[in-house]
């Protein structure tokens, strides 16, 4: 435990140092990133829903942030609850329709209904449609921090992802947390025990919506515009990549994943198409070699080297094979 | 208001509604195959229509093989790299959570998008048409390829789905699903029969490539937009059922073309509106009963 508080310490050390060694803006979309992946992981890693489509409440809570930012005076935090709601509405909506189904075909509903939401902010016009919504307003925090530097500005991020991964961790670890990781396990064990799944999926839905909103309307404050790209497909499978890269259902991995790809899209920006097709590779090897993702496997082999003498180590977080057609 | 619309501008989007139609309803027929048999929904469905519409433009382009010859020889030679991709992801992956499946052959799609986009660009190719001119039916004029392309979609789907629902390899294929372990003491390979199953698949959709190569143009993005309706077609038609997939898909792009005329700027999005309509009041599905659940 204090070998766990030691490399806290660290990290928020290197972590409140870093923008004056390196270019805040790319920290800053790392840390809206580090949101969106536990948004996700609370998902798919948790409750075992992979919702194909995050980009709908990441992006439409980017537009709803600008929009209200734009066009009132209100604090920062106002706005960024604003869209936070707004996405948590929408999860609540989308849950709603696609929890009727299960498994994959929850999946390929989430995915539908998520570029049914691009088409509508393609027309919707107070988004911009193609050109994007410009000069998004940094207010003050509160109604009186001014951090408008982009300097300035990583602190107040950095504040709020670290009140995200700190209510993400609440979450995980509490019963309503044991309940969706014992769904995800085997549902009907849960259903027979007197709980309601799908209310506790619903929630788990609304909850991850919020998260994922909070991130996309941050990212719209760090880079003071939003655009279509932001609810687009691409957004949705890298958060995927994210999570599975660092480690499905693991707390830090998702995180470490987020970090990796960011920096990667940053590094292969130049290099046209092979940005997405690296993203393919890197996907496919995940899948394929290792599953439990780098936390994950270094999780596994730091269980097996204390555990030598013990017969068995814990099961992993990598899915279970399920009955056909679940 | 309707008197304001002509017949021909109805006649002219059904026409298209047909067509798209069509294109819908052989993917989702290969899809829905596809899952029935193996539980794996063909993400990479989309890329290999693309890459069939591909290899017949660089057929024609590069060695002068014409559309007719590349009907047959396309099919066969994506269905071979569809082989390939099955026995070397998705076997692998076969006793995981099906999601796995699903994942695998995204990223295999995004791969194959990518590096047909490096390189021959985002721009659509021109593929003319093999059958040229069309006849004047009076109220609007039909081009003659539109005709063979609406012709020879139902005519391969209904004979896909014979094949599946009224032969004994179709028997067998169903069987394979329920209890490969019955079925496998039967002397019959399971394994090499799902492979073969998996490329059928993807000849399909090689083949329905090949033939949107004349009707659209020949771009990289054209599979990834197409599978964003194709989801929603297998998921209103009920998962895994064949026919249930090939009507919606023609119904939805008629559904399309007449939300054209009426109201254009719904047309984009009346299919997901469907979807989600038919979600909340048929959750599993239009055609459900005759598939798995």
């Amino acid at each position: 435990m204090n070998m766990r508080l030691l490399w806290l310490g660290l990290l928020a050390v290197v972590l409140i140092v870093a923008p004056f060694f390196t270019y805040p803006v790319t920290l800053m979309t790392i840390l809206c990133f580090v949101i969106f992946a536990c948004s996700f992981n609370l998902l798919l890693g948790y409750t075992g829903l992979l919702c194909f489509g995050h980009a709908m409440f990441f992006g439409g809570a980017a537009y709803i942030t600008g929009h209200i930012l734009k066009t009132t005076h209100v604090s920062l935090e106002l706005a960024l609850l604003g869209g936070v709601g707004a996405a948590s509405l929408l999860g609540l909506l989308v849950g709603w329709i696609s929890l009727r189904r299960s498994g994959i075909q929850f999946a390929m509903i989430t995915f539908a209904i998520a570029q049914f939401i691009y088409f509508i902010m393609l027309q919707m016009p107070f988004t911009g449609g193609e050109d994007g919504m410009q000069g998004i307003p940094r207010t003050k925090l509160f109604g009186i921090i001014d951090a408008s530097t982009s300097f300035e500005y990583y602190y107040v991020v950095l504040a709020i992802a670290a009140l995200s991964v700190a209510l993400f961790y609440r979450i995980v670890h509490s019963p309503f947390g044991e309940i969706l990781r014992a769904i995800r396990d085997n549902e009907p064990r849960v259903e027979s025990l007197g709980f309601k799944p799908e209310h506790y999926k619903l929630l788990a839905f609304v909850l991850s919506a919020g998260l994922a909103g909070l991130a996309g309307g941050l990212k719209a404050t760090v880079y003071q515009f939003a655009t279509l790209a932001d609810v687009s497909f691409p957004i949705s499978s890298e958060v995927i990549l994210m999570t599975l890269l660092g480690g499905l259902g693991t707390l830090t991995g998702p995180m470490v994943g987020a970090g990796l790809i960011i920096l990667l899209n940053d590094y292969l920006s130049s290099f046209g198409e092979w940005a997405l097709i690296t993203q393919g590779i890197i996907l496919l090897i995940v899948i394929i070699f290792f599953r439990r993702g780098l936390v994950g496997e270094l999780n596994a082999l730091r269980r097996k080297m204390r555990t030598k003498a013990s017969p068995k180590a814990p099961a992993s977080a990598e899915f279970a094979s399920r009955s056909p057609g679940a | 208001m309707f008197d304001m619309i002509s017949p021909q501008l109805v006649f002219g989007q059904l026409l298209i509604g047909l067509i798209n139609g069509s294109f819908y309803a052989m993917l989702s027929m290969g899809l829905a195959i596809i899952f029935g048999l193996m539980n794996v929904v063909n993400f990479a469905h989309g890329a290999q229509y693309m890459l069939g519409a591909f290899t017949a433009w660089v057929l024609l382009n590069y060695l002068g093989v014409s559309y007719w010859p590349a009907l047959i020889i396309v099919p066969i030679v994506v269905a071979f790299f569809g082989i390939m991709l099955e026995r070397l992801v998705l076997k692998p992956l076969q006793n995981l959570d099906h999601l796995y499946g699903l994942l695998a052959t995204y990223a295999v799609a995004l791969i194959v998008e990518g590096l047909v986009r490096q390189k021959y660009g985002s721009t659509g190719l021109p593929y003319g048409s093999p059958i040229p001119g069309g006849v004047n039916l009076g109220f609007m004029f039909l081009p003659y390829y539109r005709l063979w392309v609406v012709v020879f979609s139902i005519v391969t789907c209904l004979g896909t789905w014979l094949l599946i629902e009224h032969t004994k390899l179709g028997a067998y294929l169903r069987a394979a699903n329920e209890r490969p372990d019955i079925v496998e003491s039967f002397g019959i390979n399971v394994p090499r029969m799902v492979t073969l199953t998996y490329g059928l698949g993807v000849g399909l959709a090689a083949l329905s490539g090949v033939l949107a190569a004349p009707v659209y143009q020949v771009s990289p993005s054209m599979g990834s937009s197409i599978m964003i309706v194709i989801f929603a077609v297998v998921v209103i038609g009920g998962m895994g059922s064949i026919i249930g997939a090939i009507a919606t898909g023609y119904m939805l792009g008629i559904l399309e073309a007449l939300t054209k005329v009426v109201y254009p700027a719904g047309a984009s999005t009346v299919i997901f509106v469907f979807m989600i309509l038919a979600l909340i009041i048929r959750p599993n599905g239009l055609f459900a009963g005759t598939g798995k659940s």
